[in-house]
């Protein structure tokens, strides 16, 4: 942004201290890495997506027994935690803003509130897990599908489901799990000095990451909290 | 390839929808469509991802590189729900002998 590049794109700041030696430039080094954490983000596609196909499968299989399941879901929690995890990609898209225009505190504040705000979203998690719990919900020997209005044969397909709300939403929890002392270090890091609008793809890197764990959280959302609540 | 700064009334406006969406895909459910809930909340969250995609991590003022590695992963995605749903979609079309 602020290099001057010639015709090949080549920097006036070619000894920039953090452009490593087997780059032209920075921003052949920037583009190399956001390529590798897209290829990383496709990977994670992958990976959650097997869990949303087999979700899908036994949706499918076993309509009545998960739109049960479904409905014992605390829907205001959930629609809360939409809106905690959207506020946060928010917090995290101005953290990155903030870090190109070179504005050390404003990025060092944003980022907390993202980690305040993930971790509001972690918290209210945990409330629904207890709940879970509390109501014999977690798949296994007492697994309560009185709970869920539903007896004999469709406490088998009732466990599928809450097998596979622990599976996804716990994955997804454990991203942010995972997320949350990266932003933390980042944010050190920004703290220091380290970053400037020519060299800030870390916070930039993080934030796709981030916002990689907010997009899961979409399709979760409806597909796990919304079946079957207009009956 | 300089950088493109996305003003943050951009990311305002792309927050705004995400919060009108998400309580849209709330309202939709509570409301009878049919067969449509589903395709309904899915487009919805499809919706939702694509803003949070082109705008928030910059694909829309990204190379074509991301982009194509962005597409490619989508591709590769469709793909896994093809293969499997040409099996179980299909499995109640013909008899199956012994039944």
């Amino acid at each position: 942004m602020s290099s001057v590049a010639d015709a090949h794109g080549r920097d006036a700041d070619r000894h920039h201290p953090d452009l490593v030696h087997h780059f032209e430039s920075l921003p052949a080094q920037k583009e190399a890495a956001t390529f590798g954490m897209w290829v990383f983000l496709v990977t994670e596609v992958m990976f959650f997506g097997g869990l949303f196909l087999a979700y899908t499968i036994y949706r499918n299989l076993y309509f009545h027994a998960f739109v049960q399941s479904s409905r014992h879901l605390n829907l205001t929690l959930g629609a809360v935690n939409t809106a905690v995890l959207i506020c946060s990609s928010l917090t995290m898209a101005m953290g990155v803003h903030s870090s190109a225009l070179g504005r050390r505190r404003a990025t060092v504040a944003w980022l907390l509130l993202t980690v305040a705000l993930g971790s509001v979203f972690l918290g209210i998690k945990a409330v629904e897990y207890k709940d879970k719990f509390d109501h014999h919900l977690v798949p296994g020997e007492r697994f309560q599908a009185e709970e869920l209005h539903l007896e004999g044969e469709e406490s088998r397909p009732a466990q599928i489901f809450y097998a596979l709300y622990f599976a996804m939403t716990g994955l997804h929890a454990t991203h942010m799990v995972i997320g949350i002392p990266i932003i933390l270090f980042i944010a050190w890091m920004a703290h220091r000095g380290r970053f400037s609008p020519e060299y800030h793809t870390p916070v930039e890197l993080t934030g796709l990451y981030w916002h990689f764990v907010d997009i899961i959280w979409i399709f979760l959302f409806p597909l796990l909290y919304l079946i079957g609540r207009h009956h | 390839m300089s950088e493109h700064i996305v003003s943050p009334g951009v990311y305002v406006a792309v927050f705004v929808a995400l919060m009108v969406l998400t309580a849209g895909t709330v309202f939709a459910a509570t409301v009878d469509l049919g067969m449509w809930n589903t395709p309904v909340a899915l487009l919805i969250a499809v919706t939702k991802a694509a803003l949070v995609v082109l705008f928030f991590m910059h694909v829309k003022y990204s190379s074509r590189l991301v982009a194509l590695a962005v597409g490619g992963g989508i591709l590769w995605l469709l793909t896994l729900i093809a293969g499997v749903a040409a099996d179980y979609l299909t499995r109640n079309w013909v008899g199956t002998p012994g039944t």
